[in-house]
């Protein structure tokens, strides 16, 4: 694989992940539990689509196909997805929501730490500043574990929940294969390995915290780095692709 | 016909120093720490702009302000370049602007781009309007992505904290 289809690939996984992280949290508008959560989540999503704004922008770039983000973002079939399978499940109650948000946030500040550091000056600059924003979303997402733990029983039960449900797509966030081998010679990506045992450590003690156990499966499920989803990627381009799908090149 | 005569870097930062920031009409782009540079090519103005947040809703705004305003003063031939490092962040802003966010309401950002990633809270959060610091957050999101929502609990007023990045 040579650098260029590598750095493409792994632009559009950190781009879709954020693109489809984002179109769930949007759902949140309007159907937050108060007011200030509504504008939370929806805050979230805004940074998660700027992000994924500016990672399918340079992916455009570095494919040298003339794409836009907007052209890869609407017209990429289900199959031509990246994102990790965690972002597309369905956004549940409250607590699943929060409880994906730990998960996906305290692997976030991780990585972009990492590759913050790239050697890729575009997308360690992208980095750079997602990272002053992902600590917000880490800290927002501890605090409602501490809340919905902590709180009644019921919502302590909803949360544990949602955790258990979770737990088997998160190994798929640290999952490498040639793309990301390629591009570790050239200094461009993110080693995930060493990055798992410090999430593990982080989410554990945040968890414990809370008064959640952790889950003892050791299943996980896999499938985003070769684009097969769950039933659910579907479901959610279909929305979000429409315009672009029923009125092609619509502009307004 | 007017032939238009090339302006100086601090001519265009004059003119672009009028604009302002869309969503805390107080503060011009430049004092808030957005517009960055300005690069003179042969044949066109190179705007250079970093956006405060990836998703600021107001960046598409801010690059339509700029080519209008530029225009106005007879510049047609101006592009507007987005760049991402350095990361923006609130230690950009001096004192005087904190002073008139203060003015306008919104409490300035108690210290500089917090690194530590499990105190994102600062310890002192100073209500705009009465001076206190006996204030509590109330939500990390407020109305807009750079600023959270805080209490007064001394003049009991709800205030905008503007977020320290």
């Amino acid at each position: 694989m040579n650098q260029q289809n590598a750095l493409y690939t792994y632009l559009l996984r950190l781009g879709d992940s954020a693109l489809i992280q984002s179109h769930r949290l949007s759902e949140w508008c309007s159907r937050g539990p108060i007011l200030e959560e509504d504008l939370a989540l929806t805050n979230i999503a805004l940074d998660n689509l700027g992000r994924a704004q500016a990672l399918l922008r340079y992916a455009g770039e570095v494919e040298g196909k003339k794409r836009t983000e907007d052209d890869l973002a609407y017209k990429r079939g289900e199959r031509q997805f990246y994102n990790n399978l965690i972002t597309e499940l369905p956004t549940g109650d409250f607590a699943y929501t929060i409880a994906k948000q730990l998960f996906i946030a305290a692997f976030e500040s991780l990585l972009f730490t990492e590759l913050s550091k790239s050697k890729d000056d575009t997308l360690a600059g992208i980095a750079a500043k997602t990272l002053k924003e992902v600590k917000y979303h880490l800290v927002h997402a501890r605090d409602w574990c501490y809340r919905l733990g902590r709180g009644t029983v019921i919502s302590n039960s909803k949360l544990q929940h949602a955790v258990d449900e979770l737990w088997m797509y998160t190994g798929e966030m640290f999952e490498m294969d040639e793309v990301d081998a390629t591009l570790l010679k050239e200094g461009i990506a993110a080693d995930l390995a060493p990055l798992k045992p410090k999430w593990m450590e982080h989410v554990t003690a945040i968890l414990k915290d809370a008064d959640i156990l952790l889950p003892a499966g050791e299943f996980m499920q896999t499938g985003s780095r070769a684009g097969i989803h769950t039933e659910h990627l579907g479901h959610i381009l279909t929305e979000m692709q429409y315009l672009q799908r029923a009125y092609p090149e619509a502009i307004w | 016909m007017v032939i238009a005569q090339p302006r100086s870097k601090e001519d265009i930062l004059s003119i672009l120093s009028t604009i302002k920031d869309p969503e805390i009409p107080v503060v011009n782009i430049e004092e808030i720490g957005m517009l960055r540079d300005v690069v003179l090519h042969k044949d066109r103005y190179e705007i250079i702009l970093t956006p405060t947040y990836t998703g600021c809703p107001a960046m598409g705004i801010i690059q339509q302000d700029i080519l209008a305003t530029l225009f106005f003063h007879g510049i047609s031939n101006a592009t507007v370049k987005l760049v991402y490092a350095p990361a923006w962040t609130t230690d950009w802003m001096s004192d005087a602007t904190k002073e008139k966010l203060r003015q306008f309401g919104i409490s300035a950002p108690v210290h500089s781009s917090c690194h530590n990633f499990h105190s994102a809270q600062p310890e002192a959060v100073i209500c705009p309007k009465c001076g206190s610091v006996n204030t509590s957050l109330i939500s990390q999101f407020g109305s807009t992505a750079c600023k959270a929502l805080y209490r007064c609990k001394n003049c009991d007023e709800p205030f905008d904290y503007f977020k320290c990045h």
